[in-house]
């Protein structure tokens, strides 16, 4: 059976550009079924935005079904608001109370511009995956199934890692806006198996440098992992400071070598 | 419209960068991992500072002969194959470098995570795994360094200590000087409050330094957190025991 929630008071982020000043914008909203998504909420309070000839609240959403890593928004102080391991996407109002005040704020980090009200540019991310989150290998006839043996618990840390789905949680999470578990999830994704090896090093290398271009640091919170809807361990940013250090001198010697 | 980074060429070759013209550890500390290394490894070293420095001074309990012969034994560290001292100063400045290390590479990726974040949250944060050490290390760290300032004026010069019966500050009578700067209440006061910041300043540090040096195994990872409380721990207790044991007159003149 499905409840309603009444009165609730929605305080929402809007900004006309990423240079424009933006405020708090508040709408009531008098009844919503406790069944519909969080993202459903916005869409029933844009239909009225729009119905009143008002500019609808732009956020980023996709998929909607927790895999795609578009949607975002800071919920009342928490990336993906209050229940673990879910997506904006895949939270519902009854995460909610009656009388609730839900405060809506775009993710905020340096390298995650705002675009417009609630959507942010992520791209660098993208950056970072560019420079290394990827195995180079030829094309050509898809290779026969496990042609490479890959150990179970091996197959099941790096897919743990590779359940990140790139959201920017992690960052929107941090005090300090740092992208080490994005960055520590990308790199243990390929590390940990026999077809990153031959790249680890300069992955390694060249990932967290592209990084430094553009985040903050880890000062080992955990605010990132606990915001995470993939529930990605700190145990990938030590990974990724092992490899980073390994990475240090073994190309150096690369380089040596030339 | 231009939001996204700079472009930059595309990464090639086995190795990364051409040839670095900077020093390989200059280079390395030039990132925001190889300072939090160097946050580690120095914040290693202070650790085994503050550990013997808190097992040197129980000899306090054992009376002022034991204590000050403790801080004789310091100086001839290794005499007679090394000079007097010698031992002593290396070891000084060896903690000065690590402890400007740890300064240095903290303000630093301070202001790195301070531009990470140009604009704050306006609406307020609601906190999950953070804990009042972690957000408390800036805080924390910035008293324990007054704290080591403060203790060097009054223990080692002298120049915050109450004078001697002779009118001088003898800086080898450690007992004496130890009893009668804790018999002032305020500093008494003031060393336990120190202390037990530096307790919460490893209680997350410690556990920190596995983790910044990938030092990640799931057969000890559950003993890391329990190993960071339990040195601060220890360190805070025999600490904090000694202004205590002068207050209530365990230890005195």
């Amino acid at each position: 059976m499905s409840r309603h929630l009444n009165n609730l008071t929605v305080k929402v982020w809007r900004q006309a550009g990423p240079t424009a000043t933006g405020q708090f914008e508040t709408h009531v909203i008098d009844s919503i079924t406790d069944e519909a998504s969080f993202l459903e909420m916005l869409d029933v309070l844009n239909e009225r935005l729009i119905a009143d000839g008002k500019e609808a609240i732009v956020f980023d959403h996709d998929c909607r079904e927790g895999i795609c890593g578009t949607c975002s928004l800071m919920i009342n102080g928490q990336a993906h608001g209050p229940q673990r391991a879910t997506t904006t996407c895949q939270l519902h109002m009854r995460s909610f109370k009656s009388n609730d005040t839900i405060v809506i704020e775009p993710w905020r980090a340096g390298a995650f511009p705002i675009v417009k009200d609630l959507m942010v540019d992520r791209s660098a991310f993208d950056r970072i995956v560019e420079s290394g989150g990827y195995i180079t290998s030829p094309t050509g006839g898809a290779p026969d199934a496990n042609l490479i043996p890959v150990p179970k618990p091996v197959a099941d840390a790096a897919m743990d890692s590779a359940a990140c789905i790139g959201c920017g949680a992690c960052v929107a999470a941090c005090p300090n806006g740092a992208a080490n578990l994005f960055v520590g999830a990308k790199i243990a994704h390929l590390n940990l198996l026999p077809q990153g090896q031959a790249e680890r090093f300069k992955r390694a290398e060249a990932m967290v440098d592209t990084m430094d271009e553009h985040f903050g640091s880890c000062t080992n919170h955990g605010e990132c992992s606990a915001a995470c809807p993939k529930e990605i361990s700190l145990d990938v940013i030590a990974l990724m400071n092992k490899d980073y250090r390994s990475a240090k001198f073994k190309n150096r010697k690369e380089l040596s070598r030339n | 419209m231009s939001l996204s980074a700079p472009v930059r060429e595309p990464v090639s070759g086995t190795a990364v960068s051409p040839r670095t013209r900077k020093p390989f550890l200059l280079d390395l500390y030039g990132t925001a991992v190889g300072k939090k290394y160097a946050m580690a490894i120095s914040g290693i070293a202070l650790m085994g500072f503050v550990l013997f420095h808190m097992i040197g001074n129980l000899k306090m309990y054992f009376g002022a002969a034991d204590l000050n012969e403790y801080a004789e034994f310091l100086k001839k560290l290794l005499y007679p194959l090394a000079p007097k001292e010698s031992v002593l100063w290396i070891l000084r400045l060896g903690l000065l470098g690590m402890l400007a290390l740890h300064l240095h590479a903290a303000w630093s990726l301070t202001m790195l995570n301070r531009r990470a974040r140009p604009v704050r949250y306006q609406s307020a944060r609601d906190y999950q795994e953070a804990s009042l050490a972690s957000r408390s290390m800036r805080l924390s760290g910035i008293v324990v360094l007054s704290f080591i300032v403060w203790h060097l004026l009054d223990l080692t010069f002298g120049v915050v200590n109450t004078v001697g019966a002779d009118g001088e500050f003898v800086r080898a009578e450690v007992y004496a000087n130890v009893v009668r700067s804790f018999d002032r209440w305020p500093v008494a006061l003031f060393y336990v409050v120190a202390n037990l910041l530096l307790g919460l300043h490893l209680s997350h540090g410690v556990w920190s330094i596995f983790q910044s040096l990938g030092w990640n195994n799931p057969r000890f990872n559950a003993w890391r957190t329990a190993f960071a409380r339990g040195f601060a721990a220890v360190v805070v207790l025999g600490n904090v025991s000694f202004p205590i044991a002068v207050t209530v007159g365990i230890v005195s003149v």
